[in-house]
């Protein structure tokens, strides 16, 4: 028995649309066998993942919440992997946002800085604090790849470690509330360092506003501008790209910087809107799971948005889960894996018409 | 510094760096037939926990490490047939790889947190291992050093004295040529990627089952993205791999030592010590090199036979 590959002449639209969605139920189908070996109901285990989250505004809010930094991660990362360059660390890149722009609140807590600006500025200078330092941090690998050739999918992966040590060590010593009775977290923000949140008393935030925005302008980029173009000629044919004389380089910088800024920004609306104070830990792995997300909507913005939505509403089943059927939390990540996996090989069926040969070859 | 203060501190880096060089030695010989596997991480995770729980069911360690092999070549037979059948990417697969271990090896350890066992059983040899500095250095580890020796050196010569290493070597550089005089490129690269897995699985069962000798989730910390770093470094050289393993596991005792002594340094810088030493790595052997490489000339790239 052989595999052959044969590649298919034309694209079909109808099968790249239907194939995330085949890809996701081939592995809703492999997660219920897992759920089933673990010895729970694989029905009920769908209900609780994937329709009890829907029931409810709350938690129909708290999707959209979960999904903002999902999405507006998955936008930056996919400008990256259209131009295959593998930026994985945009885990470290979330973590730095998140610190810088909580340095920013801290600093003007009590309303330090504030008698002679006011304190409409803090929130901006949060955001532009945490996006400029996912940039900074995003260009340690991208610079190391361009100037010296070191693989950036490595360096990018190290960084991880480096930034969450890096918020660890400041939240329990020079960040800690003084008056927080030694617990590891910083001061609580002002509320003029709080993302605004859309309606009074709700959970939806500023960041999801942002997540959305992304969306429309990675959508622009991507379809109407040269830089978008040549972001997607040299993911499709790199040799063409070099002889139109776009620049290598310059590419891997701006693509770098977009997924470094995209993932800062993400850290800052997570620590300005959701959590409101700096702890040793600010990411529930957001950075990694986007990764997901990014190639589960096919690196095209409107499908990064419902990738997100569907991989926040994964997690929240999850918590749900592990309350209800006492299933551990690592099923959601064991999930996502599979996931991963099935849309790739998906990935792969809308290129090549796959044929199952029995028999020796010919 | 007593000559017993001096064994100890030996002992600590080779223990330290023997996860690295079996998980390395592994990828080696995927990344030498032109595959870039990079769930080292994941399949390590795996072993580790497939292992310590096979072991405690079993009461037996070589069980375990068995277990432990296996869960790595599943997963990576898993990985294999999606990059190398289904022409898959293969960074993005292999990312999934790790995200799927990590999610499956918590499921399967989650019954078995705070268990402990003994760890694998030392060699002693009456009189040699008692000599002074080198005795339980060289005659005293465990098992798992042996078998990581021997495996670093059975690679070097499978891949630089045998006939079936030179094919694999040839599916690595230039898998058209090698097909077109009949190598079943593939296939080779299968068995290479299952070769990886097993690797990898036993570097984790190593942790589990020796290194500590308990599960806790996420224990491998990174030791998976370092072997492959390791791989890089060593210039996908089996040899060059142990004496970065060890550099490696110099630093792990380091950070260890620092620690203990309290040098006035932050625990999380020391802890962060194995990764800017990977990332140092990387850029001091670019700047050594300049630009031009000595991977694989076919690494990461799909191959789909002309009909």
């Amino acid at each position: 028995m052989r595999i052959d590959l044969e590649a298919r002449t034309s694209r079909s639209t109808t099968l790249e649309l239907l194939a995330p969605f085949a890809a996701f139920v081939i592995a809703v189908l492999i997660g219920g066998i897992v759920v089933a070996l673990l010895g729970k109901s694989p029905l009920q285990a769908f209900s609780v993942y994937f329709i009890e989250p829907l029931s409810e505004s709350w938690s129909l809010q708290e999707v959209a919440v979960k999904a903002a930094p999902l999405v507006l991660i998955a936008i930056g990362l996919s400008f990256c992997f259209r131009a295959i360059l593998w930026n994985i660390g945009a885990e470290g890149q979330f973590v730095m946002g998140g610190l810088a722009g909580g340095i920013v609140a801290i600093v003007t807590h009590n309303g330090a800085g504030q008698s002679l600006l006011g304190s409409s500025w803090i929130v901006p200078a949060m955001l532009l604090a945490g996006t400029l330092a996912g940039v900074a941090y995003a260009m340690i690998p991208a610079y190391l790849r361009v100037k010296l050739g070191v693989s950036e999918i490595l360096t990018s992966l190290m960084l991880v470690y480096v930034a969450e040590l890096t918020l660890d060590y400041l939240v329990r010593g020079k960040l800690r509330d003084p008056n927080g009775y030694n617990f590891p977290q910083s001061v609580p923000f002002d509320d003029v360092a709080r993302l605004p949140f859309l309606m009074e008393g709700e959970r939806l935030h500023g960041g999801v506003v942002l997540a959305l925005i992304s969306v429309v302008i990675a959508g622009i980029v991507l379809g109407r501008t040269l830089f978008g173009f040549d972001v997607r000629l040299v993911g499709s044919a790199p040799k063409a790209a070099r002889f139109a004389g776009f620049s290598d380089a310059r590419l891997t910088f701006a693509v770098f910087a977009i997924s470094g800024g995209a993932a800062g920004l993400a850290g800052v609306c997570e620590v300005g809107g959701q959590i409101g104070q700096l702890q040793p830990t600010i990411s529930p792995g957001y950075g990694f799971s986007a990764i997901i997300v990014a190639f589960l909507g096919r690196l095209q913005p409107v499908g990064i948005l419902f990738a997100g939505l569907v991989l926040s509403l994964s997690t929240i089943g999850g918590e749900g889960a592990q309350i209800s059927m006492k299933l551990p939390l690592d099923m959601t990540r064991a999930f996502q894996g599979i996931l991963l996996m099935c849309v790739l090989a998906a990935d792969v069926l809308t290129r090549y018409r796959v044929k199952i040969v029995f028999g020796r070859r010919a | 510094m007593s000559s017993q203060m001096i064994e100890l501190i030996l002992i600590t880096i080779l223990t330290a760096s023997i996860p690295l060089v079996i998980a390395a030695v592994g990828e080696l010989v995927c990344e030498r037939a032109g595959v870039l596997n990079l769930g080292v991480e994941g399949m390590m995770i795996m072993g580790a926990a497939t292992g310590f729980a096979a072991a405690i069911q079993s009461g037996s360690t070589t069980v375990g490490a068995l277990v432990g092999i296996l869960a790595g070549m599943g997963l990576s037979a898993v990985f294999g047939l999606l990059v190398i059948f289904l022409a898959a990417n293969q960074v993005a697969t292999g990312l999934a790889l790790t995200i799927l271990g990590s999610g499956l090896s918590g499921l399967i350890g989650s019954g078995f947190v705070g268990l402990k066992r003994e760890s694998a059983g030392h060699l002693h040899i009456p009189g040699l291992s008692d000599l002074p500095i080198v005795g339980r250095l060289i005659f005293g580890e465990d098992p798992f050093v042996y078998a990581a020796v021997a495996l670093v050196c059975g690679v070097a010569f499978f891949l630089t004295r045998t006939r079936a290493g030179l094919t694999l070597r040839a599916v690595g550089e230039n898998h058209t040529s090698a097909h077109s005089l009949g190598v079943p490129v593939r296939r080779i690269r299968f068995l290479a990627v299952l070769f990886g897995g097993g690797c990898a699985g036993l570097a984790g069962a190593y942790l589990s089952l020796s290194y500590t000798p308990f599960w806790s989730p996420g224990m491998t910390a990174g030791r998976g993205w370092i072997a492959l770093a390791l791989v890089v470094f060593a210039s996908w050289k089996p040899f060059r791999a142990f004496a970065g393993a060890l550099l490696f596991g110099g630093a792990t005792v380091l950070q260890l030592h620092a620690q203990a002594a309290s040098v006035g340094l932050p625990g999380q810088l020391l802890t962060a010590v194995p990764y800017l030493a990977t990332i140092a790595a990387l850029v001091v052997l670019s700047l050594r090199k300049g630009r031009g490489s000595v991977a694989p000339a076919a690494l990461g790239i799909p191959f789909i036979p002309e009909r």
